[in-house]
């Protein structure tokens, strides 16, 4: 990997560190859901499944952690909805404002807090940390940027951050 | 007090390996995997959108569900008081049905914060016929005691 060249654009570099795309999730946290997770991996902590060690250990049921985005993404049609909102919007935006044409997601680290409960109403919002000056890749020639989700739930409560690490290039 | 696996921080030492997991990977678990995790786009269900549009060998599994996955792995060698408090991943390459996954992990370090949580970081690696696919660095807190119960900590006490 090499570095081309050095300028960030100035309204870039406004957005680093400010809080986009507030957003609630479209539903409460839900057992079902839970449970197909689960069963999806087929995993049988009994946190998930047995009333009495959810009641011993977290005083009552939670969701897995790493299901953490999975409260956050929209349902596939809604009624009356219009336009569309991109999971990782920040991304995007980011992709377009430097006509880079192909994106990948090259890390990405989840950090829990507060457990989520059923019942619990979450909402999010997107934080720009960083983008890199353009650098060559095997991909191609691009920036890497760091994005925080951050996520709370309805009592204000910290319970999750998402960083990923993105990589927008054009091919050679 | 229920009756589960309950792994103590004094049982884990640096070195120490997990059991592996090793699964099928069919487009089932595909399919399953992606709508688990609300991931509706077409690459995790479409087989023909998969292969024409985006030139891959088949529809393969979605990065919500690995960390699912990852989670099952770690879980089932903790037991419940097993808290995750950080996961870090990197995906190399697709897993797609036909694959069979093989989950292995190592304990890198063991220790307790200021706070008194025990901590295990593990090295957990996702290979399909010896090739890593997806790497893993795991967080997560153990009890230091038969008593300790690392899902109590909250604030200042659970620094993940």
């Amino acid at each position: 990997m090499s570095e081309t060249t050095t300028a960030l654009p100035d309204d870039v570099q406004r957005l680093i560190g400010v809080p986009q795309y507030e957003e609630v999730g479209e539903f409460p946290v839900e057992r079902g859901y839970i449970w197909t997770s689960c069963s999806s991996v087929e995993n049988g902590n009994p946190l998930f499944w047995d009333d009495a060690v959810a009641e011993e250990l977290t005083h009552g049921h939670i969701a897995p952690p790493t299901m953490l985005s999975v409260w956050f993404r929209r349902h596939r049609w809604a009624p009356g909805r219009t336009g569309e909102t991109l999971a990782l919007q920040v991304h995007f935006d980011l992709k377009e404002r430097f006509g880079l044409p192909e994106a990948v997601i090259t890390e990405n680290t989840m950090v829990f807090y507060e457990p989520v409960r059923v019942g619990d109403v979450l909402r999010t919002h997107q934080i720009l940390r960083s983008v890199s000056e353009e650098k060559r890749t095997k991909l191609g020639v691009g920036r890497f940027w760091v994005i925080d989700v951050k996520c709370f739930n309805q009592h204000g409560d910290h319970v999750g951050t998402d960083i990923y690490t993105g990589f927008g290039y054009r091919r050679d | 007090m229920s009756d589960y696996k309950r792994l103590l921080l004094s049982d884990v030492a640096v070195g120490d390996t997990l059991p592996t997991l090793t699964y099928d990977v069919t487009a089932t678990t595909v399919v399953l995997g992606a709508l688990a995790s609300r991931d509706w786009r077409p690459m995790h269900h479409d087989y023909d959108f998969a292969v024409r549009r985006n030139g891959l060998r088949n529809i393969f599994l979605n990065t919500p569900n690995q960390a699912a996955w990852f989670e099952r792995y770690v879980t089932d060698w903790t037991g419940p008081t097993g808290r995750l408090g950080r996961m870090q991943f990197r995906m190399r390459d697709s897993v797609y049905p036909g694959d069979t996954m093989h989950f292995d992990g190592t304990v890198e370090s063991v220790e307790q914060d200021e706070t008194g949580c025990g901590w295990v970081q593990l090295a957990v690696a996702l290979t399909v016929d010896g090739q890593t696919k997806t790497s893993c660095n795991v967080r997560v807190a153990l009890p230091t005691s038969p008593d300790d119960n690392p899902w109590d900590r909250r604030g200042d006490r659970w620094r993940p």
